[in-house]
């Protein structure tokens, strides 16, 4: 399963790549990362086919999640429809709304609970 | 002839009398003045009926020069001078006409009516200097009334002009410290924008040091059963992320720990002392933290942020939180303007604030000044208020939004302060720049 992580903090990389060290051992999940909205679409514009699940930092310089999730659900949403997680700081109502009205699948505040998240992962790729 | 010297002398005396009678040496001279004048009709009296004419002359001219030799003498009858003085040509006439008419009769007898007409004369004389001196005294008079009236006005001016000036000097510190308690609150206003971002910058690092030490330990775990497998490699390999991530936890707990000594720093009275300071580190923390200021406070915000910061920037000396508070209300407002635009303008705009410093070299190569530049694709600033930004109070931010003052400060502090400059151009609708130079 092949995840795209969106975040411009670049030390989220190599937390994500300890706390699934096992999962990437096994070959069961495989990473990507992008620092920007932008560096994201690049991302996809070649890959969609390969990305099952897309987890995205909202509050980012340039493009935010929110954004990026608008942009997803139009140009590469064709079925199967990646799972788009947003992950933010700011975890009011608010952002929490506009998400979901853009069509996230999920919504996780930071700091992220990893065991939470493998709960959910085992869900998607189930 | 000899009653005019005797009537000139008992003249004197009377008319010093009189004058003196509003002094306050009057009562001691009363006496005295008025026996002297019944003296001097007692002795013409004595002389017209017992002395030869010219005898008389000699001896009235004699007394009068006595009485006036006196009265030079008396410090009370100091203002009679020039009185005084008039009667020498008469005491001169009586006393050569009396030698004449005694000596030699005969050159007298040829001459005496010009010398007659002369002591006439000299006694007219008196009473003219008398009649001038009387005016010239008057004139006087009014001149130093008029002068008391002046130096009364002078002093009640004085006066007033010492009270107002008191008054001005309690006003003049009462504002003074106004202005220290604004420059305060402005500082604790600019914090209050700051703590969202704050919180969310300290939140960030706090975030990556519980992970981090989340994830360490379940790699130790990890690195056992590797080990107790017989697995060195992997148990090797686990070592060296664990070791990575102990510097992550340290790089993180290092990042917010600037970050609270920052906020310290610039809710602090500013102690005005020039460190040492590396420019681009506070533009980098405060673009952030102004960033995500407004970012909490208004969740539909969002902006591009570029930083083009030159990495071959000396330190310079500078009040750290001072300009670090210029730099922070810059990015607020170029932040609150590209948000401006935003509502009104299309989706297609793109916010951007970019913020940039470079060198500037001097011929010999050396560097002259830093020069930051922040600059925003916002709305602009109308031609219509660009004189009056700088002034305090000055806001185009709704009532209680913005105290007015950001801009003046900064005023204050790059140019006063630092003896560096400002410089703004912008153009409504299309966005501003701000241009701080510092010299090294």
């Amino acid at each position: 399963m092949k995840i795209l992580v969106v975040d411009d903090e670049a030390d989220v990389q190599p937390l994500f790549l300890q706390r699934f060290r096992k999962e990437i051992k096994n070959h069961e999940i495989e990473f990507s990362f992008a620092q920007s909205g932008e560096e994201a679409l690049q991302y996809l514009e070649e890959k969609h086919s390969e990305v099952v699940l897309i987890l995205s930092d909202i509050n980012m310089p340039g493009m935010s999640g929110i954004e990026l999730l608008d942009h997803i659900r139009h140009d590469y949403n064709m079925p199967p429809p990646p799972v788009v997680m947003m992950i933010t700081a700011y975890g009011d109502d608010e952002n929490y709304r506009q998400a979901m009205d853009k069509g996230a699948d999920d919504f996780l505040t930071k700091p992220l609970d990893f065991n939470l998240l493998k709960e959910k992962l085992k869900t998607i790729s189930a | 002839m000899h009653i005019f010297v005797f009537l000139a002398t008992f003249l004197l005396i009377t008319r010093v009398r009189k004058s003196l009678k509003f002094s306050p040496v009057y009562p001691k001279w009363d006496r005295p003045l008025q026996l002297a004048s019944f003296a001097v009709a007692g002795l013409w009296l004595l002389c017209a009926i017992y002395l030869e004419d010219e005898v008389s002359n000699l001896l009235g001219g004699a007394l009068l020069l006595a009485t006036m030799a006196y009265m030079q003498k008396q410090p009370d009858f100091k203002s009679f001078d020039v009185l005084i003085f008039a009667h020498y040509p008469l005491v001169f006439t009586a006393i050569l006409n009396g030698i004449l008419e005694l000596v030699i009769p005969k050159v007298y007898n040829k001459y005496d009516n010009f010398l007659e007409s002369a002591q006439l004369v000299a006694f007219g004389w008196i009473f003219a200097r008398v009649a001038t001196s009387k005016k010239q005294r008057e004139e006087i008079r009014r001149i130093n009334e008029r002068r008391s009236e002046l130096e009364e006005l002078v002093a009640e001016r004085t006066a007033e002009l010492t009270r107002q000036k008191n008054e001005l000097q309690g006003t003049l510190k009462e504002l003074q410290a106004t202005q220290a308690q604004l420059i305060q609150q402005e500082k604790l206003a600019s914090l209050g924008e700051l703590t969202a971002g704050i919180a969310h910058e300290i939140q960030n690092p706090l975030n990556f040091v519980n992970n981090f030490s989340e994830v360490s330990m379940e790699l130790i775990d990890e690195m056992a059963e590797e080990l107790a497998k017989g697995d060195t490699d992997e148990a090797i390999a686990i070592a060296t992320d664990i070791k990575n991530n102990m510097e992550k936890i340290r790089h993180h707990g290092k990042r917010a720990d600037g970050i609270v000594k920052g906020m310290l720093q610039h809710s602090r009275a500013s102690s005005n002392v020039k460190e040492p300071t590396n420019i681009n580190t506070i533009a980098d923390e405060y673009f952030r933290l102004a960033y995500h200021g407004l970012r909490a406070k208004d969740k539909s915000f969002n902006a591009e942020l570029v930083a083009n910061l030159d990495p071959n920037l000396p330190v310079i000396n500078i009040v750290s939180q001072d300009v670090g508070r210029v730099l922070l209300n810059m990015f607020t407002n170029a932040f609150y303007a590209v948000h401006d635009k935003k509502k009104t303008a299309g989706p297609d705009f793109k916010p951007r604030v970019e913020v940039s410093t470079s060198m500037i070299q001097t011929v010999s190569g050396g560097v002259h000044s830093i020069r930051i530049v922040v600059k925003d694709n916002g709305s602009g600033i109308p031609d219509a208020i660009k004189d009056k930004i700088m002034q305090p109070f000055f806001t185009t931010k709704p009532a209680g939004e913005g105290t007015g003052l950001g801009l003046s400060l900064s005023y204050d502090i790059i140019v006063k302060a630092h003896k560096g400059k400002i410089d703004i151009d912008s153009k409504e609708g299309e966005g501003t720049e701000f241009v701080i130079t510092l010299p090294v």
